[in-house]
């Protein structure tokens, strides 16, 4: 490899920038993919990797996709929970990984949730 | 690179490794390949985290996740529960010393949340060994700054106005170091980068070296740049295999971008940086003495003046910094003096590294703002003292520093306040001793390692650390005489004021301030041959209370010189003829029984042979006792 130049060098920094998001903390959002033994059967893999394809397609580095257990309705599984910062959590269901990109796209993108996949808005209440 | 959403910040330090964690590694790969989930997760080895005690470890990110003391055999199941499904596991976090309720999160954990991390901002942070991620934390940004709107006296005056004091333990102000050596009209000059890190339980520079090695090289060719040199050498011990090859490849990657070597970034400022190997003798620490080592020379110091500053290296100008120091200098290029000298106290500024070790719960390597007081250290970051034993004294400051009291346990630290209570800052080990430390016996172990390491060049340092040695042995042992203590202050003052180099100069120091703080002790070691710590063996004795003793055997059979002697239902008795004082007795008398004493300046009682138990009735016994089946 040739030596750097400033401007170069300066762009390697950008590059490299791109790959340690996760590090820096600071998210505006938060998609959940349910992954309970029965999201996991009824295909919730490809559900986070839609998502995360969507993430890397759009360059947006604001959001974290990430897994949690079962979410108690196993029949309308797999399902994810959009929670984005100051606003009430959207859980969807019966995904595939068309409706994750549309989800991707309308609500954490657009800011509208996907109101034809979604269950319900909110969380269960804690004891 | 594809999204992620999981990063598993894995600590390869020394320590950590040595715990097993590239198994962990292999293992986390294997079990993350079998879920298919590389694409998804991935594995970031990082440098030295710190929290070298509860090792191996690993920090989940986004979420800041921490677990600890991983074994293999646990990582199928964490895969499969908290990278999988998303559930993280609660038994593989975190347990504070004495509590019951396991913390999370990195950030909640007090070992973490008092540190302010400077030089050490990209440990755990980044995997050393790729230029590119040293790039993302916006590494190799001082430089540029530097190239594009400073001047060799900018910088000087930058580092100047920051206060930054060297870390290596005199605390001597960089920018002064620098001024000299660019005032200097021979060329060429030279640049050196102090990592021969030799105190006893010190490990701060083999840390840093590990988890960032690209900041000690950006840093080494900024100041190099200020000073004029265009040869640049990193002295480092051949101790730290770990530490020399992260270094290696860092220079390596560095030349590859251009960041050294010919014309850096197209600025026409020329820098080359190679490693020299020390292979470790203590003395090598010692600027003079590490110039004759890279030298071919033996490594022997010289009187000063002329400083190396003036003539060093092969004769000419040659500034040493510490690599802590050298860390110092992208940060503060950066961000600029006026934020660095908001950091500290008056006269000390920004964060030292210490690595904190000995009789305290958290053991590890913590990076604190200058002005943090004692207490705050041993007790909110190490979390006390274990088995609930009493705080006693600290050592900072390595063979060179002086123990301080815990009198003294707000004291805010800084260079002067340390001066000022017999100790230094040193190059920052600190060790904690508990009420079972003899403060005798502490600085004998310090002045047997200066005298071995002493290189004999000057007699002062030579044959006084051997007579303190000499002296100090003699009390330990019982024949302490009157006016020892007087006669290791006189001569402690002269070695101080007659050694040549700073070996000799400070190798009385933990002979001094022990005896400024404990002069108690070492008159009851000498007039009442009394061991107040009871851990001198030669003024100790193991006892069995009859009174206590259940017979049950364990001593006797555990007594590696089979020199206790019982039966079953018969009082165990030792033999003092034959009793090596190992203290095994003492350590596997069941706690229930506490049957075994040790015995100090008092004569031992004699105990019949053959005398028969007399059991505790079960009524009999105390609230709280747990008698197990």
């Amino acid at each position: 490899m040739a030596k750097l130049t400033l401007d170069e060098l300066r762009q390697k920094r950008a590059e490299a920038q791109k790959g340690v998001y996760l590090r820096e903390g600071e998210f505006r959002g938060k998609i959940i993919v349910h992954m309970g033994t029965c999201g996991i059967a009824a295909g919730a893999r490809s559900i986070v990797a839609a998502f995360l394809e969507e993430l890397e397609r759009s360059g947006t580095k604001d959001i974290q996709v990430t897994t949690s257990g079962c979410a108690g309705l196993c029949s309308k599984e797999p399902m994810a929970t959009v929670e984005m910062r100051n606003s009430a959590p959207v859980r969807y269901g019966e995904l595939t990984p068309e409706k994750a990109r549309k989800i991707f796209n309308d609500h954490v993108v657009g800011g509208t949730a996907a109101a034809e996949y979604a269950l319900g808005i909110g969380s269960e209440r804690g004891a | 690179m594809p999204a992620r959403r999981i990063e598993l910040m894995l600590c390869t330090g020394t320590g950590c490794v040595a715990g097993g964690a590239l198994h962990i590694k292999q293992a986390l790969e294997g079990e993350l390949a079998r879920h298919g989930l590389p694409d998804e997760v991935s594995v970031v080895p990082t440098g030295c985290n710190g929290f070298c005690g509860q090792g191996p470890l690993l920090v989940v990110l986004p979420d800041q996740i921490f677990y600890s003391s991983l074994k293999t055999d646990d990582i199928p199941f964490l895969v499969q529960e908290h990278f999988l499904k998303g559930r993280p596991v609660p038994r593989l976090m975190f347990l504070p010393p004495e509590k019951k309720e396991r913390i999370p999160l990195l950030g909640d954990i007090p070992f973490f949340k008092k540190q302010m991390l400077l030089v050490l901002r990209n440990k755990g942070v980044i995997d050393p060994e790729k230029i590119t991620e040293y790039l993302a934390r916006d590494g190799y940004t001082a430089l540029e700054k530097v190239f594009t709107s400073m001047s060799p006296e900018d910088v000087i005056e930058e580092i100047t106005r920051s206060g930054l004091r060297g870390r290596g333990g005199a605390g001597f102000p960089t920018g002064v170091k620098w001024r000299v050596c660019r005032a200097e009209k021979k060329t060429p000059k030279y640049i050196i980068g102090n990592c021969d890190e030799g105190d006893p339980g010190a490990y701060m520079d083999r840390s840093l070296m590990e988890s960032d090695p690209h900041a000690v090289v950006e840093g080494i060719t900024i100041a190099a740049f200020a000073i004029g040199a265009s040869q640049g050498f990193v002295y480092i011990r051949t101790e730290y295999p770990l530490a020399i090859q992260r270094l290696q490849l860092a220079i390596e990657q560095a030349r590859v971008y251009g960041l050294i070597g010919k014309d850096i970034l197209g600025f026409g400022f020329d820098f080359e940086l190679e490693i020299r190997q020390g292979s470790g003798a203590f003395v090598c620490g010692e600027e003079t003495s590490l110039i004759h080592s890279i030298e071919g020379e033996s490594p022997e110091p010289r009187q000063r003046p002329p400083f190396p500053a003036q003539v060093g290296l092969w004769g000419c100008p040659t500034v040493i910094n510490n690599v802590e120091t050298l860390a110092n200098v992208p940060q503060i290029i950066s961000r600029g003096a006026d934020w660095f000298a908001g950091i500290g106290t008056e006269t000390s500024k920004g964060t030292k590294i210490f690595s904190l070790v000995g009789k305290i719960n958290n053991t590890g390597l913590i990076e604190v703002p200058m002005g943090i007081t004692l207490r705050e250290i041993i007790h909110d970051i190490g979390g006390g003292i274990p088995g609930g034993k009493q705080f006693k004294a600290v050592q900072t400051g390595g063979p060179s520093g002086g123990c301080i009291p815990s009198s003294h346990i707000d004291l805010p630290i800084d260079y002067e306040s340390l001066k000022e209570v017999g100790s230094m800052m040193g190059s920052g080990g600190m060790i904690v001793m508990d009420q079972d430390t003899c403060m005798v016996d502490v600085s004998k172990f310090f002045v047997q390692f200066t005298n071995d390491e002493s290189c004999g060049k000057c007699s002062a340092c030579r044959d006084g650390s051997d007579a303190l040695l000499e002296v100090l042995t003699r009390i330990t042992e019982g024949e302490g005489r009157e006016g020892d203590v007087e006669f290791l202050e006189e001569l402690g003052a002269a070695v101080k004021d007659a050694s040549m180099c700073g070996l000799g100069t400070t190798l009385p120091n933990p002979v001094l301030s022990t005896i400024r703080y404990f002069r108690d002790e070492y008159e009851a070691h000498i007039k009442e041959k009394r061991c107040p710590a009871k851990a001198c063996k030669s003024l100790t004795a193991y006892w069995i209370d009859p009174k206590l003793c259940q017979a049950c055997l364990i001593c006797m059979r555990e007594c590696p010189g089979q020199s206790i002697y019982g039966e079953k239902n018969i009082i165990h008795v030792i033999e003092q003829g034959k009793c090596t004082k190992c203290g095994v007795c003492f350590d596997v008398c069941p706690p229930r029984f506490d049957a075994v004493k040790k015995l100090s300046g008092v004569p031992v009682p004699s105990v019949e042979h053959g005398i028969k138990v007399e059991r505790k009735k079960k009524g009999d016994r105390l609230e709280g006792e747990h008698v197990q089946a």
